[in-house]
């Protein structure tokens, strides 16, 4: 028989073939252009399009955010006279108070502090070989009551009013509480929402369903106004609590939704497993349930957190200044108009490198928790 | 039979001490009468097989006896206490009953050893260091001490079915409920895993173990029972079980059942 392929054959008795190396050219660069973008002629029709698309938006996009902007003028007029991009220099004089809003200048020290506590507290929670996690867990623990006391004053610091609040400051204030709270409530309420208990059951369903129901707006407008008809007359009540509160509550019941489909997808022999070694409700819940619930639901979840993150823009409804506010009240500036989209360009690639970091992170937590084949 | 096998069958001693007695036991789920007046005493160290076709009610007797399942009417008790809805006592019988399942169900997200660990540290509230020794010992026992530190979804089915046949044994448990053990295995495995089984049985462990693995029966059961729409129909040792089935059903199951 004629031996076709160029690799020589050579005939083993049977039971003692021994593993051979895989034929050359099945790895490589060449090898993944051929199969991934020129296999078939639609798919070289559709790389070479792609390919004529980029060159079209790429560089005229290159042009206006960097290498034509204008990074530092003193008003629109002189940036436009400068060079034909983006007028970044407008940005550059504002940037205090987009991140900071109207935080006393002299007090925005005490921002920054917080900002690189809480990238200290989340670290250990986030990234479980750091080195003396255990301790650090206990940082993070505390951090949420340093960082109110850094931020608001009082006990030996200047107070400062939560009105002052605003900026990228804000959208982190209002999302890291919303996130750090709205897990956990999230979870209980799923966990109540299938409990056999039929007055909690009752209880988690109808809240779940009543805040799901009900377009975030509505629930900001009711902790703006409308809680002070039902307060006693007199009753102060931060409106930034207030935001933080209702915030949170609807983040929980899409959290509890999402944390729900993850637990009917854990089958019935883990929850019968964990019963028939005497392990008790909750127990069982810590230690076997919710491990593999929540590890199915990150998507879900991190989906939500996302959502909550952007969400946070809305406050700008009623009053608060968070990057949005901060930009359209810059705006009306008279040396500095026309400059909308360099504004909101801005916000936007605040906001797309916050997210984008939180899918990043969940996918590679999907890839840490995989642990073989599902059962 | 061989040298060592007689030996086996010499040392499973059956002692008077009662371990579980079941009497006028019924069970519904909803308007379906799945159990009918079950009555059943097995002593310590007996190895008990039941059998029959499926839908007639095995998995869910075995599953009563650790209140997987509720019964309806009639009595159960384990040891000495009695299964009512009483969550105490189910605790307290659940750490004394060992249930071994056709599917494994063993934790995924755990490791082989924290698999075996768990219920020890959690329940019997034994130091980790020790219950990691008990762990060890008990793979160890089930051919497997090498694979302590992969996770369940890196075995074969029949070595997942040994970790969990020695997660089982980690609680120490005076009985051991066994629901089709061998059914999801791949014939290969089969053995490995009744081999542990009959070591188990020679060991003086009390037994339940619903299986079609008739060779298991006639080796290693001192009784068999055969169960058929929700009753217990038949019940023998096995040496006459097989040789002279009393029921007409009994022998058609048999016939069947031994007939390939």
């Amino acid at each position: 028989m004629p031996n076709t392929s160029n690799a020589p054959t050579q005939n083993y008795v049977p039971g003692e073939h021994p593993d051979l190396k895989p034929p050359i050219g099945q790895t490589g660069i060449l090898l993944w252009l051929r199969k991934n973008l020129f296999s078939s002629t639609f798919n070289i029709v559709l790389t070479l399009a792609t390919l004529y698309f980029l060159y079209l938006v790429i560089p005229p996009l290159l042009n206006w955010l960097v290498l034509d902007a204008v990074f530092q003028a003193g008003s629109r007029d002189e940036c436009r006279a400068l060079g034909e991009g983006a007028c970044w220099g407008f940005i550059d004089k504002r940037l205090g108070q987009f991140t900071y809003g109207f935080y006393p200048i002299e007090e925005r020290w005490r921002v920054n502090l917080t900002f690189l506590l809480l990238v200290m507290a989340v670290l250990p929670v986030l990234w479980e070989k750091m080195p003396k996690r255990r301790i650090m867990l206990w940082f993070s623990v505390l951090f949420p009551f340093v960082s109110a006391w850094l931020l608001l004053g009082g006990f030996g610091l200047e107070s400062v009013n939560t009105d002052q609040f605003g900026g990228f400051m804000l959208t982190m204030i209002i999302g890291v509480t919303g996130i750090v709270f709205s897990l956990p409530m999230g979870i209980l309420l799923a966990l109540g929402r299938q409990s056999q208990l039929h007055f909690i059951r009752w209880i988690c369903t109808g809240f779940i369903e009543f805040i799901r129901g009900v377009p975030l707006i509505t629930l900001l407008f009711v902790a703006s106004t409308m809680l002070n008809y039902f307060l006693p007359p007199g009753t102060t009540f931060d409106l930034l609590l207030r935001v933080l509160i209702m915030v949170t509550i609807f983040s929980a019941a899409y959290i509890a939704e999402v944390v729900r489909g993850g637990l009917q997808a854990v089958p019935k022999g883990q929850h019968e497993a964990a019963d028939a070694m005497g392990l008790k409700y909750w127990a069982s819940m810590r230690l076997i349930v919710l491990p593999q619930a929540l590890k199915i639901s990150i998507p879900g979840i991190v989906n939500t957190f996302i959502g909550l993150f952007k969400d946070s823009t809305l406050v700008v409804i009623i009053g608060l200044l968070d990057p949005l506010g901060i930009g359209r009240a810059s705006l009306s500036d008279s040396k500095w108009q026309g400059l909308a989209t360099e504004v909101y360009v801005f916000i936007a690639i605040f906001f797309f490198i916050c997210c984008f970091s939180m899918s990043r992170y969940s996918i590679y937590l999907e890839n840490k928790l995989h642990t073989g084949h599902r059962i | 039979m061989t040298d060592h096998e007689a030996q086996g069958a010499a040392s499973m001693q059956v002692s008077d001490q009662e371990m579980i007695r079941i009497s006028e036991m019924h069970k519904w789920y909803g308007q379906f009468h799945v159990l009918k007046n079950i009555n059943l005493n097995v002593k310590a160290g007996e190895r008990i097989v039941v059998c029959g076709p499926s839908g007639s009610g095995k998995s869910t007797l075995i599953r009563c006896m650790n209140r997987l399942e509720e019964h309806q009417r009639g009595e159960i008790w384990v040891d000495g206490v009695e299964l009512t809805s009483d969550l105490k006592n189910i605790e307290q019988i659940r750490r004394e009953v060992g249930m071994v399942f056709q599917h494994f169900n063993l934790f995924p997200h755990l490791t082989v050893l924290e698999n075996c660990t768990l219920a020890p540290i959690w329940v019997r509230k034994m130091p980790k260091g020790e219950a990691e020794d008990v762990a060890r010992a008990y793979l160890e026992r089930v051919k497997i001490p090498e694979q302590a530190d992969k996770f369940p979804g890196q075995l074969s089915g029949g070595q997942q079915q040994r970790v969990a046949i020695a997660r089982s044994l980690c609680m120490n448990p005076k009985i051991m409920l066994f629901d089709e053990p061998t059914s999801a295995l791949d014939p290969e495995m089969i053995k490995e895993v009744l081999d542990v089984m009959i070591e188990l049985a020679h060991d003086g462990m009390t037994m339940l173990c619903v299986t079609h693995e008739m060779g298991f029966a006639k080796t290693v059961a001192n009784r068999v029972i055969f169960m058929d729409g929700g009753e217990i129909i038949e019940e023998n040792e096995p040496q006459e079980f097989f040789n002279n089935p009393q029921s007409e059903r009994t022998q058609e199951f048999l016939s069947q059942i031994l007939a390939h």
